[in-house]
């Protein structure tokens, strides 16, 4: 039984067509009136982000696209936000400086999940039962809102302070760090502590995807159905990093010592309140990466990286009353792979590949000791490989096309009983960004994007989903679940 | 059927939006806001062609991704971040150039152009562009040569040559102090060469402008290169725009050397040229008379 009728189905896409016009006449109207970007009203609005202010660069300077960063933008963020030009410590800046910028999507988007088990009659009660559906839900909205401070304190001491908040405005650190920059005079020498993104040469906090369920690399985050650990490529970490870089940043090498609390506060694993207590050992994440100019015609260097992450993650809680206190049994899990970020012409090309492997107790979420250490019969350590290839065409520094395509295979699975097919997800996304206006004060880009995954058995991890349907769709029998987002905004960086 | 009727209004919409946003308005920005002399400038750095127009990523594309802001879009220095900078942007249409290999009032070759743009300019807005691939800082330079007609009717001038350095002695050093005084370089950079000499209040570049004489007591390096030939070549060129003259008339090869060995001593940093000197003024500290008018330094 199906919820949605195609009385309804039209209905609903006659609204949508409805919306794409009113977009369209919105965007025919702003090109119509377009002039040349210097004499654009917006360009004498008294507002600057940070270090096109500090500078006077254009945000261009330092990104493809915004947020991307492109050669001079990485090696600018490599010597610890500074041009090197002496002029980096606040002393030289205007005492009315603040190094701050603010950025939101005002959006419209639409998400539709398939094979969800509903309830018969709305509201369930009696008489109603558990029935596969999908649902659909669109409408006008905000996106999180990013509130960064990020700067020089001194020649060569950096820092950077981002509280991060969802649409209501629900607030936390998303990095928080310092960094001595050049120690002993050396730029391959340099010391971050505090909470941060990794060393990633395939940022998921600079990519160009904003969609719920475009707006995440699932290799980032993918861990099996069923499986304790909860760690994320893609999450923020707190610990110290030594990183280092030639004088244009060509070549590049990180080690990170990391707390095992997935970036987490107060001792727990997540940076919001009520997460389970971490654990007391450390992880450690080490990438090198290396450029190289590819042919006489493409816009910027190619690079590439390998990493590996290896860490532990707890089985088992000391406790007291039954309520978790600190992580124990700490078991191993890892991630290594590839990356590459490659320039032919105006196409920039980004594959990337991670094989993981998690811990039989961690993929079994199975206590390593103690009398509740029981493993099902044939349990393993699960293992698969994800990847990814991204594109972007900048058709020229206002306009990028954007399109990816992301599978996630599992290789192993923790329990034999599973189908060798369950958690395995194929995503892809394709859209565009548009920036009406360049010059060195604000940003704004229209941004257009379809997104659409396919789960097996399990719910999508933009998290656009409530369940499978049981027991049509079991670990050993799972249906795929489709969930597709559509996306209309204006992202705005002030 | 759902998903057929989405993928259809998307890319109908796509489609339309491209055409709309890409096709228009984008494009014509790119160019039409650039006002060069030539489109047909190049650049020959190495084995490197630069074009300034009519390739993937051309110097007038790169230019308006990095550079317009100081620069502007004429090249004239008055980008719309030029009212905030000081020093002030570099004004291509004149064709000045402070950093060069060649005579003074000559054009720089287009190497010399590559590595200011390569170098950055210490104490100004003007980054190193190094983390950008060789080829489109050739591209950039063509961009640059293409804002001036001196381009299309001179050619950039004979590089001097820099003779091999002489001997770091204290004989060296203390002739190039005897030179400082006695060529006035006091004047402006001042005694202990912190850039404060009685004239360096009075200075203007050729645009006007006021500008401070290089402080080498902050310890920067130079702006045209950080090496004692960087430092020979600012005095036989003299930095173009700035009231830097060229000595190349006035002194010898051998007494430039021993002017940069001096001028080493008045860096901050460890090097033999201070070492030496501070061995020397340590054992005559009443026969060094101190640099500045009236005086006869030693």
């Amino acid at each position: 039984m199906k919820l949605s009728r195609k009385g309804t189905v039209n209905i609903r896409w006659s609204l949508i067509s409805s919306f794409f016009a009113f977009s369209f006449l919105v965007i025919a109207m702003i090109v119509g009136d377009s002039q040349p970007a210097y004499t654009l009203p917006i360009h004498k609005v008294n507002a600057v982000p940070a270090f096109a202010r500090k500078y006077g660069l254009p945000c261009s300077a330092c990104h493809t696209a915004w947020p991307k960063l492109n050669d001079f933008g990485t090696a600018f963020r490599d010597r610890g936000y500074q041009i090197g030009n002496d002029r980096d410590s606040p002393i030289w800046q205007n005492p009315a400086y603040f190094p701050m910028t603010a950025r939101i999507t005002p959006n419209w988007h639409l998400e539709h999940t398939t094979n969800q088990p509903l309830d018969s009659i709305p509201g369930g009660g009696s008489g109603s039962t558990t029935v596969s559906g999908s649902f659909t839900q669109h409408g006008f909205d905000l996106s999180g809102m990013d509130f960064w401070l990020v700067g020089t304190l001194y020649k060569n001491i950096s820092f950077s302070l981002l509280p991060s908040s969802d649409p209501t405005a629900v607030w936390h650190f998303e990095n928080a760090f310092v960094r001595f920059d050049n120690l002993k005079g050396s730029s391959w020498f340099n010391l971050k502590f505090g909470h941060y993104e990794l060393n990633e040469l395939i940022s998921e906090k600079r990519f160009l995807f904003l969609s719920s369920n475009g707006g995440l690399y699932q290799s980032y985050h993918f861990n099996p159905p069923g499986d304790s650990n909860n760690f994320g490529l893609g999450d923020n970490q707190s610990g110290i990093e030594l990183m280092g870089h030639n004088a244009n940043s060509y070549t590049r090498y990180s080690i990170s010592l990391l707390s095992s609390n997935e970036g987490g506060v107060n001792f727990t694993t997540d940076v919001v309140p009520g997460a389970p207590p971490a654990g007391r050992t450390y992880d450690v994440f080490a990438t090198f990466d290396q450029a190289f100019q590819l042919g006489h015609d493409s816009m910027a260097a190619s690079r590439i990286q390998g990493f590996v992450y290896a860490g532990q993650r707890p089985t088992n809680y000391q406790t007291s009353g039954g309520a978790p206190l600190v992580g124990i049994d700490n078991e191993p899990f890892y991630r290594v792979g590839v990356a590459g970020d490659i320039y032919i012409g105006k196409l920039d090309i980004m594959p990337f590949y991670v094989h993981g492997y998690d811990n039989v107790y961690l993929g079994a979420s199975v206590p390593s000791s103690g009398p509740n250490s029981v493993l099902p019969t044939g349990a393993r350590g699960p293992s698969w490989n994800a990847g990814f290839v991204e594109f972007g065409y900048y058709v020229n520094p206002q306009f990028v096309a954007i399109g990816r395509y992301e599978a996630v295979r599992m290789q192993t699975q923790a329990l034999p009983t599973n189908a060798s097919n369950y958690g395995n997800i194929d995503a892809y996304s394709i859209g565009y960004r548009w920036y009406p206006f360049m010059y060195s004060r604000a940003g704004l880009a229209f941004h257009n994007e379809y997104s659409i995954t396919k789960s097996m058995g399990t719910i999508p991890l933009s998290g656009d989903g409530v369940g499978a349907l049981l027991p049509a769709s079991t670990a050993s029998n799972p249906l795929p679940i489709w969930s597709s987002s559509l996306m209309i905004g204006f992202d705005f960086d002030f | 059927m759902r998903m057929k009727n989405a993928a259809v209004s998307f890319f109908s919409g796509v489609a339309f939006v491209v055409f709309l946003a890409a096709g228009t308005p984008c494009s014509a920005q790119i160019d039409h806001n650039i006002t060069p002399v030539t489109t047909t400038a190049q650049s020959k750095v190495g084995s490197m062609t630069g074009h300034a127009y009519g390739v993937v990523d051309s110097g007038a594309q790169v230019y308006r991704r990095y550079c317009v802001g100081c620069h502007g879009p004429a090249g004239d220095g008055n980008g719309e971040n030029a009212q905030w900078i000081d020093p002030k942007p570099r004004d291509f249409t004149a064709a000045t150039f402070k950093c060069r290999s060649t005579p003074t009032g000559t054009l720089p070759t287009d190497e010399d152009l590559y590595d200011s743009i390569t170098r950055g300019f210490v104490n100004s807005n003007m980054p190193s562009w190094r983390p950008l691939p060789p080829d489109i800082r050739a591209n950039l330079v063509a961009m640059v040569k293409s804002f001036s007609p001196r381009w299309q009717t001179e050619k950039p001038g004979t590089p001097i040559q820099i003779t091999a350095e002489t001997p770091v002695t204290i004989e060296s050093v203390l002739h190039g102090r005897e030179l400082f005084q006695k060529m006035e370089c006091w004047k402006c950079h001042g005694p202990a060469g912190k850039g404060d000499g009685p004239s360096a209040s009075t200075l203007t570049d050729s645009q006007n402008n006021p500008i401070k004489p290089f402080n080498f007591s902050a310890g920067d390096r130079f702006k045209c290169g950080a090496t004692n030939a960087d430092l020979y070549r600012d005095f036989m060129t003299g930095l173009d725009g700035t009231p830097m003259p060229s000595f190349a008339d006035v002194i010898k090869p051998e007494e430039a050397w021993d002017l940069v060995h001096f001028l080493r001593t008045l860096q901050p940093m460890d090097t033999k040229e201070r070492e030496l000197w501070k061995s020397y003024a340590a054992a005559h500290k009443t026969d060094i008379k101190p640099i500045g008018p009236d005086t006869g330094a030693q």
